[in-house]
Protein backbone atom coordinates (compact mmCIF):
# COMPACT_ATOMS: atom_id res chain seq x y z
CA UNK A 1 0.00 0.00 0.00
CA UNK A 2 1.24 3.43 -0.88
CA UNK A 3 1.64 6.25 1.58
CA UNK A 4 -0.67 9.25 1.41
CA UNK A 5 0.53 12.49 2.96
CA UNK A 6 -1.62 15.63 3.06
CA UNK A 7 -1.38 18.78 5.10
CA UNK A 8 -3.31 21.89 6.07
CA UNK A 9 -2.57 24.79 8.36
CA UNK A 10 -5.03 25.89 11.03
CA UNK A 11 -5.89 29.51 11.92
CA UNK A 12 -3.56 29.38 14.89
CA UNK A 13 -0.57 28.45 12.73
CA UNK A 14 -0.43 24.72 13.41
CA UNK A 15 0.28 22.60 10.34
CA UNK A 16 -1.49 19.23 10.51
CA UNK A 17 -0.01 16.44 8.40
CA UNK A 18 -2.36 13.55 7.76
CA UNK A 19 -0.49 10.34 7.04
CA UNK A 20 -2.25 7.26 5.73
CA UNK A 21 -0.79 3.85 4.92
CA UNK A 22 2.50 2.13 5.71
CA UNK A 23 5.62 4.08 6.66
CA UNK A 24 8.65 1.92 5.98
CA UNK A 25 12.01 1.97 4.24
CA UNK A 26 10.28 2.31 0.86
CA UNK A 27 7.68 4.98 1.65
CA UNK A 28 9.41 7.01 4.39
CA UNK A 29 11.24 9.29 1.88
CA UNK A 30 7.83 10.70 0.87
CA UNK A 31 7.14 11.78 4.44
CA UNK A 32 10.69 13.11 4.79
CA UNK A 33 10.24 15.25 1.68
CA UNK A 34 6.95 16.61 3.00
CA UNK A 35 8.50 17.60 6.34
CA UNK A 36 11.48 19.24 4.64
CA UNK A 37 9.18 21.06 2.23
CA UNK A 38 7.01 22.40 5.06
CA UNK A 39 10.03 23.64 7.04
CA UNK A 40 11.40 25.28 3.88
CA UNK A 41 8.05 27.07 3.56
CA UNK A 42 8.38 28.41 7.09
CA UNK A 43 6.00 25.97 8.77
CA UNK A 44 7.70 25.22 12.07
CA UNK A 45 4.81 23.97 14.20
CA UNK A 46 3.85 20.55 12.91
CA UNK A 47 1.36 17.96 14.11
CA UNK A 48 1.56 14.56 12.44
CA UNK A 49 -1.74 12.69 12.57
CA UNK A 50 -0.84 8.98 12.70
CA UNK A 51 -4.35 7.62 13.22
CA UNK A 52 -4.51 6.11 9.73
CA UNK A 53 -0.97 4.74 9.75
CA UNK A 54 -1.12 0.96 9.38
CA UNK A 55 2.56 0.23 9.83
CA UNK A 56 5.55 2.16 11.14
CA UNK A 57 9.15 1.01 11.32
CA UNK A 58 12.42 2.56 12.45
CA UNK A 59 12.90 4.31 9.11
CA UNK A 60 9.67 6.17 9.78
CA UNK A 61 10.80 6.93 13.32
CA UNK A 62 14.05 8.29 11.91
CA UNK A 63 12.14 10.59 9.57
CA UNK A 64 10.04 11.93 12.46
CA UNK A 65 13.18 12.48 14.56
CA UNK A 66 14.78 14.24 11.59
CA UNK A 67 11.71 16.46 11.26
CA UNK A 68 11.84 17.28 14.95
CA UNK A 69 15.48 18.32 14.66
CA UNK A 70 14.64 20.59 11.74
CA UNK A 71 11.75 22.41 13.43
CA UNK A 72 13.65 22.72 16.70
CA UNK A 73 16.36 24.57 14.82
CA UNK A 74 13.66 27.21 14.23
CA UNK A 75 12.22 27.05 17.76
CA UNK A 76 9.36 25.02 16.36
CA UNK A 77 7.62 21.83 17.43
CA UNK A 78 6.70 18.48 15.96
CA UNK A 79 4.08 16.52 17.85
CA UNK A 80 1.97 13.48 17.05
CA UNK A 81 -1.61 12.32 17.24
CA UNK A 82 -1.75 8.58 17.87
CA UNK A 83 -4.00 6.27 19.86
CA UNK A 84 -3.11 3.00 18.10
CA UNK A 85 -1.46 0.69 20.58
CA UNK A 86 0.67 -1.14 18.01
CA UNK A 87 2.16 2.14 16.80
CA UNK A 88 2.59 3.57 20.31
CA UNK A 89 4.44 0.42 21.31
CA UNK A 90 7.22 1.22 18.82
CA UNK A 91 7.64 4.68 20.35
CA UNK A 92 7.82 3.13 23.82
CA UNK A 93 10.37 0.46 22.83
CA UNK A 94 12.70 3.08 21.39
CA UNK A 95 12.23 5.58 24.20
CA UNK A 96 10.75 8.13 21.82
CA UNK A 97 7.68 8.75 23.96
CA UNK A 98 10.03 11.00 25.94
CA UNK A 99 10.98 12.93 22.83
CA UNK A 100 7.63 13.51 21.12
CA UNK A 101 4.46 15.04 22.49
CA UNK A 102 1.80 12.42 21.70
CA UNK A 103 -1.87 13.40 21.76
CA UNK A 104 -5.17 11.52 21.53
CA UNK A 105 -6.66 13.90 18.97
CA UNK A 106 -5.94 16.98 16.89
CA UNK A 107 -8.35 18.94 19.12
CA UNK A 108 -6.44 17.91 22.24
CA UNK A 109 -3.13 18.98 20.68
CA UNK A 110 -4.64 22.35 19.77
CA UNK A 111 -6.02 22.84 23.28
CA UNK A 112 -2.65 22.10 24.87
CA UNK A 113 -0.99 24.45 22.41
CA UNK A 114 -3.38 27.23 23.37
CA UNK A 115 -2.77 26.53 27.05
CA UNK A 116 0.99 26.71 26.58
CA UNK A 117 0.88 30.07 24.81
CA UNK B 1 15.66 -27.31 4.90
CA UNK B 2 13.75 -24.26 6.06
CA UNK B 3 9.97 -24.22 5.66
CA UNK B 4 10.29 -21.26 3.32
CA UNK B 5 13.40 -19.70 1.82
CA UNK B 6 13.33 -16.38 0.10
CA UNK B 7 15.92 -14.22 -1.54
CA UNK B 8 15.12 -10.80 -2.90
CA UNK B 9 16.91 -7.94 -4.63
CA UNK B 10 18.21 -5.36 -2.18
CA UNK B 11 15.49 -2.83 -2.92
CA UNK B 12 13.31 -1.11 -0.29
CA UNK B 13 10.14 -1.93 -2.22
CA UNK B 14 10.65 -5.66 -1.60
CA UNK B 15 10.79 -5.34 2.18
CA UNK B 16 7.03 -5.06 2.31
CA UNK B 17 6.72 -8.27 0.27
CA UNK B 18 9.04 -9.99 2.73
CA UNK B 19 6.88 -8.78 5.64
CA UNK B 20 3.74 -10.15 4.00
CA UNK B 21 5.32 -13.56 3.39
CA UNK B 22 6.74 -13.77 6.91
CA UNK B 23 3.38 -12.92 8.44
CA UNK B 24 1.63 -15.56 6.36
CA UNK B 25 4.15 -18.29 7.22
CA UNK B 26 4.17 -17.30 10.92
CA UNK B 27 0.39 -17.58 11.06
CA UNK B 28 0.56 -20.91 9.28
CA UNK B 29 3.22 -22.11 11.74
CA UNK B 30 0.95 -21.48 14.71
CA UNK B 31 2.33 -18.18 16.01
CA UNK B 32 -0.39 -16.52 18.11
CA UNK B 33 -2.32 -13.75 16.37
CA UNK B 34 -1.29 -11.31 19.09
CA UNK B 35 2.38 -11.84 18.19
CA UNK B 36 2.05 -11.48 14.42
CA UNK B 37 2.47 -7.71 14.49
CA UNK B 38 5.73 -8.12 16.40
CA UNK B 39 7.01 -10.76 13.97
CA UNK B 40 6.11 -8.57 11.00
CA UNK B 41 7.81 -5.50 12.42
CA UNK B 42 10.95 -7.22 13.72
CA UNK B 43 11.56 -9.11 10.48
CA UNK B 44 10.83 -5.97 8.47
CA UNK B 45 13.46 -4.13 10.51
CA UNK B 46 16.03 -6.86 9.92
CA UNK B 47 15.27 -6.86 6.18
CA UNK B 48 15.46 -3.04 5.99
CA UNK B 49 18.81 -3.13 7.71
CA UNK B 50 20.12 -5.78 5.31
CA UNK B 51 18.79 -3.91 2.26
CA UNK B 52 20.47 -0.69 3.37
CA UNK B 53 23.75 -2.54 3.98
CA UNK B 54 23.61 -4.18 0.54
CA UNK B 55 22.77 -0.90 -1.19
CA UNK B 56 25.90 0.62 0.29
CA UNK B 57 28.26 -2.28 -0.30
CA UNK B 58 26.89 -4.82 -2.80
CA UNK B 59 23.65 -3.67 -4.46
CA UNK B 60 23.57 -6.62 -6.87
CA UNK B 61 23.59 -9.27 -4.15
CA UNK B 62 20.21 -10.50 -2.89
CA UNK B 63 19.13 -10.50 0.76
CA UNK B 64 18.28 -13.96 2.09
CA UNK B 65 15.50 -14.97 4.42
CA UNK B 66 14.88 -18.38 5.97
CA UNK B 67 11.68 -19.17 7.80
CA UNK B 68 11.36 -22.30 9.84
CA UNK B 69 8.08 -23.14 11.48
CA UNK B 70 8.31 -26.88 11.84
CA UNK B 71 9.17 -27.03 15.55
CA UNK B 72 7.79 -25.48 18.70
CA UNK B 73 9.27 -22.14 17.72
CA UNK B 74 8.93 -20.08 14.59
CA UNK B 75 12.42 -19.06 13.58
CA UNK B 76 13.48 -16.42 11.07
CA UNK B 77 17.02 -15.83 9.83
CA UNK B 78 17.80 -12.73 7.80
CA UNK B 79 21.23 -12.85 6.15
CA UNK B 80 23.21 -10.23 4.33
CA UNK B 81 26.56 -10.61 2.60
CA UNK B 82 28.16 -7.46 3.97
CA UNK B 83 31.07 -8.35 6.26
CA UNK B 84 30.07 -7.60 9.82
CA UNK B 85 31.21 -4.57 11.70
CA UNK B 86 30.92 -3.49 15.28
CA UNK B 87 27.67 -1.65 14.70
CA UNK B 88 25.88 -4.86 13.85
CA UNK B 89 27.57 -6.96 16.46
CA UNK B 90 25.37 -6.15 19.39
CA UNK B 91 21.90 -5.03 20.28
CA UNK B 92 21.36 -1.74 22.04
CA UNK B 93 19.20 -2.00 25.13
CA UNK B 94 15.57 -1.30 24.29
CA UNK B 95 14.74 2.01 25.91
CA UNK B 96 16.79 0.96 28.90
CA UNK B 97 18.28 4.37 29.30
CA UNK B 98 16.56 7.60 30.23
CA UNK B 99 18.97 9.30 27.90
CA UNK B 100 17.24 9.76 24.58
CA UNK B 101 19.21 12.72 23.31
CA UNK B 102 21.36 10.37 21.25
CA UNK B 103 18.33 9.84 19.03
CA UNK B 104 18.44 13.49 18.14
CA UNK B 105 22.05 13.26 17.12
CA UNK B 106 23.14 10.51 14.80
CA UNK B 107 21.73 7.63 16.77
CA UNK B 108 18.65 7.17 14.63
CA UNK B 109 20.40 4.36 12.75
CA UNK B 110 20.38 2.34 15.96
CA UNK B 111 16.61 2.47 16.13
CA UNK B 112 16.12 -0.59 13.93
CA UNK B 113 18.17 -2.84 16.17
CA UNK B 114 16.47 -1.38 19.23
CA UNK B 115 13.09 -2.26 17.73
CA UNK B 116 14.23 -5.83 16.96
CA UNK B 117 15.58 -6.22 20.49
CA UNK B 118 12.32 -4.98 21.92
CA UNK B 119 10.06 -7.16 19.81
CA UNK B 120 11.66 -10.51 19.10
CA UNK B 121 11.20 -13.14 21.75
CA UNK B 122 14.74 -14.34 21.22
CA UNK B 123 17.42 -12.64 19.09
CA UNK B 124 20.94 -13.56 18.07
CA UNK B 125 23.16 -11.51 15.83
CA UNK B 126 26.09 -13.24 14.23
CA UNK B 127 28.60 -11.02 12.54
CA UNK B 128 31.12 -12.88 10.39
CA UNK B 129 33.49 -12.01 7.52
CA UNK B 130 30.82 -13.43 5.17
CA UNK B 131 28.05 -11.23 6.43
CA UNK B 132 25.59 -10.58 9.23
CA UNK B 133 22.88 -13.00 10.27
CA UNK B 134 20.01 -11.92 12.48
CA UNK B 135 18.22 -14.91 13.96
CA UNK B 136 14.89 -14.30 15.70
CA UNK B 137 12.30 -16.66 17.06
CA UNK B 138 8.88 -16.71 18.66
CA UNK B 139 6.84 -19.46 20.29
CA UNK B 140 4.55 -21.40 17.97
CA UNK B 141 1.81 -23.87 18.67
CA UNK B 142 1.46 -27.02 16.62
CA UNK B 143 1.18 -26.18 12.96
CA UNK B 144 -2.33 -25.96 11.61
CA UNK B 145 -3.49 -29.12 9.84
CA UNK B 146 -3.02 -29.16 6.10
Amino acid sequence: MDLKVNDYTTDDGLTVINVEGEIDVYTAPKLREKLIDLVNKGKFHLLVDMEKVEFLDSTGLGVLVGGLKRVRAHDGSLELVCTQERILKIFRITGLTKVFGIHDSIAEAQEKRKGAK
Amino acid sequence: MATVELSFSALPVHVRTARLIVTAVARRSGVAEALLDEVRLAVGEACSRAVEAHRRHCPDEPVRLELNGAGSRFEVVVSDTVPGDDAAGGLPPAAASDETDFLLDDGAAELGLAVIAGLADDVEIESTPKGVQIRMSWPAQAAAPA
